[in-house]
């Protein structure tokens, strides 16, 4: 019953929002359905769901990670809305209200969604939803971000499709199978599923999952597409995009364990992590532009959470646990450089100095989510980039454990330059136009994303670490 | 699988070429239309019992959409462009050409590399839509205009579409159904999109999309 409310909710208000005639107070349907979902979310993770075997919509312990993750995060950006959209009066918002509602839905299927067709529907209905925020802005650039996004990502789900028809072929070959996508009865086939077609089915969804997530070399687009995108469209992408196409790709692994193909896919897996790490940490160094480096970055961190499928055991918790803390540090930077961005009209970091003392409540967040993106203590990406490490050097991969500790210390040092001159010195002599500054509801969001990080550095809740726990193990993860 | 699905596969790749090889933008989507049309009629080929409810219904459904909704789509965003001919695609038609025959030979080596299972009664189909597939991945990137991008998006799509028919008598057909609804709609927001990359442009040349650079 939650089940349903948590798609149908935000689908409905999205309806509600297409028709309503008001410009100005469209976007308060925003946190009010937020909220809902969020309520409703916080039910399901307190009593869990039971299974319901051969569902098309069921949530597991998986499934609830994602879902949780997507409902914070959009509620903080929706309550960081109204104040944007506010601002931004002069736009039509009606398509951008109902789009970012309908994108909440879609992504709710997703996290739901054991029919890993239905599941494919919903993450095209994530991907087309998102086109229209990222050309919210309406100039020349936001619409080549967008042509770039529309046709990469077209081609990135196009791929994904073909790797479930492989997936449903795998299945049929098998002794008793039949053609079926969905998740239980694939896992129940489990070694008795047709390797070659499995094999396929994995390379398929790693690129076309991978282009959705921004795993180089697939992530042209990325940059273009978050540096466009308004601070809380950003923040969704960043967030809520990347985790339904990662978990997309986490159902095809789980299968795949199930199959006893995990070797197969470790080479895989590692080389496209460490692959976008290093891309992350050369285009960082040299960015000039702090919303596409946060772009960059995430790239980085899309890249670390692969790497901990790649190294099995620990290294799934604390993918997992990665998968929270990034999710939140980017809420907590693409709306805090948001406000910077419309304080200075300017992104780049030539003309940008001295947000500190212009916009200090959003800097000094800023400031903290370049700490904490980082993976430096005591925030929670501390622990997981560490979790990571470890279970690196468990599985005696001491040259993997090594590399990523260097493309990370390039990726501090190249943040560090951009985040300290953002904040830093002195601000341009032209004085801030008015009603461009700090408000509660424009820092309250991100504030709350800086505490979380804090509070999962200092101390994993029981409750959380048993979902983890939970969800790792459906990958055929141990504790850490 | 039956003679007519046979000759209807070998047309498909045949307008694949022809797409491959066309500088007229309007010609381009009437091959399209035309590949659309031949896609619908194989669900009611493709297997022996083709003449039940579903297989008539997705092929109504394919009809409408592939066949006569998107290319309207596709005409419509043409006639407000005002512009007829890929100028100067990145590789030239004859080359193009030349590709397409060495994507049909790996296709059809690919294709017999791979465990079909005995009773998909499979026949042409996985080569060919291994290769409508993958002319239409290389015709995305290597063209220039933005429609001529969209058409190659929608032949790949169509390869992705024939692949589907080898498991599709045992999906559930709701799933056939989302996925042309899913494609539709892609359609629907590349074509706004194509719209407003004219008004600014007044051309839609993605080449001049190219503010975005490192």
């Amino acid at each position: 019953m939650e089940l349903l409310a948590i798609i149908l909710v935000p689908f409905l208000a999205a309806l509600a929002a297409l028709a309503w005639p008001d410009n100005e107070s469209r976007p308060r349907l925003l946190p009010a359905a937020a909220a809902v979902h969020s309520l409703l979310t916080l039910r399901l993770l307190i009593n869990p769901p039971l299974a319901a075997p051969g569902a098309w919509i069921s949530l597991d312990a998986l499934g609830l990670l994602v879902l949780a993750l997507s409902s914070a995060v959009f509620l903080g950006c929706s309550i960081y809305g109204v104040e944007y959209l506010r601002r931004r009066q002069e736009r039509d918002n009606r398509l951008f209200v109902a789009c970012y509602l309908f994108m909440l839905s879609a992504s709710s299927v997703v996290a739901a969604g054991r029919q890993l067709g239905l599941m494919w529907i919903a993450m095209e209905a994530t991907t087309l939803s998102a086109a229209p925020l990222i050309h919210f802005k309406r100039s020349d650039r936001s619409l080549e971000a967008t042509w770039k996004y529309l046709i990469m990502g077209g081609v990135g789900v196009g791929l994904a499709l073909l790797g479930a028809y492989f997936l449903a072929l795998s299945a049929s070959g098998s002794a008793g199978g039949a053609y079926t996508l969905q998740l239980d009865d694939l896992l129940a086939l489990g070694p008795r599923l047709t390797t070659a077609w499995l094999k396929g089915a994995f390379i398929f969804s790693l690129i076309g999952y991978g282009l959705k997530m921004g795993l180089a070399p697939l992530h042209s687009w990325k940059p273009d597409a978050y540096g466009e995108a308004p601070g809380m469209a950003g923040a969704a992408l960043a967030a809520v995009l990347t985790g339904c196409a990662f978990l997309g790709l986490l159902r095809v692994y789980q299968v795949c364990v199930a199959a006893g193909q995990l070797e197969f896919m470790k080479s895989l897996l590692i080389f496209m992590g460490l692959l976008s790490l290093a891309t992350a940490a050369v285009f960082m160094v040299s960015q000039k532009d702090f919303k596409r480096l946060l772009a960059y970055s995430s790239v980085e961190h899309m890249g670390l959470l692969v790497l901990g499928l790649g190294l099995g055991g620990g290294g799934l918790f604390a993918a997992l646990l990665h998968f929270i803390n990034n999710g939140l540090g980017k809420g907590l930077l693409f709306l805090t450089a948001g406000n910077i961005h419309r304080a200075f009209g300017d992104k780049t970091l030539d003309r940008v100095h001295g947000a500190l003392r212009r916009v200090p409540v959003s800097a000094a967040l800023f400031l903290i989510g370049f700490i904490a993106i980082t993976g430096s203590p005591p925030f929670g990406l501390f622990l997981s980039e560490f979790l990571l490490l470890k279970a690196a050097v468990t599985a005696g991969r001491w040259g993997v454990a090594l590399a990523v500790a260097g493309f990370l210390g390039v990726i501090f040092l190249g943040m560090a330059v951009a985040a300290l001159s953002v904040t830093q010195g002195e601000p341009p002599a032209e004085p801030l136009r008015p009603g461009q500054g700090d408000t509660i509801l424009s820092t309250m969001a991100p504030g709350v994303f800086a505490l979380a990080l804090l509070v999962l550095g200092l101390h994993i809740p029981a409750w959380l670490t048993a979902r983890l726990t939970g969800a790792a193990a459906l990958l055929g993860g141990t504790a850490p | 699988m039956g003679q007519l699905a046979q000759f209807l596969l070998v047309v498909v790749v045949f307008l694949s070429f022809a797409l491959l090889g066309s500088s007229s933008l309007s010609g381009c989507v009437g091959l399209l239309a035309v590949q659309g049309y031949c896609l619908s009629l194989l669900p009611i080929f493709i297997h022996r019992d083709g003449f039940e409810p579903r297989a008539l219904l997705l092929a109504a459904g394919m009809a409408v959409l592939k066949g006569w909704l998107v290319p309207k789509v596709l005409l419509h965003a043409i006639r407000e462009v005002k512009i007829r001919r890929e100028v100067e695609p990145l590789v030239g038609y004859v080359p193009s050409l030349i590709v397409g025959v060495a994507i049909v030979g790996l296709s059809v080596a690919l294709a017999s590399r791979l465990p079909i299972p005995p009773g998909a009664n499979a026949g042409l189909l996985v080569p060919v839509s291994l290769a409508v597939m993958m002319m239409g991945l290389f015709m995305t990137v290597s063209r220039l205009k933005a429609l001529t991008q969209v058409i190659g998006y929608l032949v790949f799509e169509n390869g992705i579409y024939l692949f589907g028919l080898l498991i599709s008598r045992d999906m559930p057909w709701l799933l056939e159904m989302g996925v042309l609804l899913d494609v539709f709609v892609a359609v629907f927001v590349m074509g706004i999109v194509i719209h407003h990359i004219s008004r600014q442009f007044d051309s839609i040349h993605t080449d001049r999309l190219t503010q975005l650079k490192e």
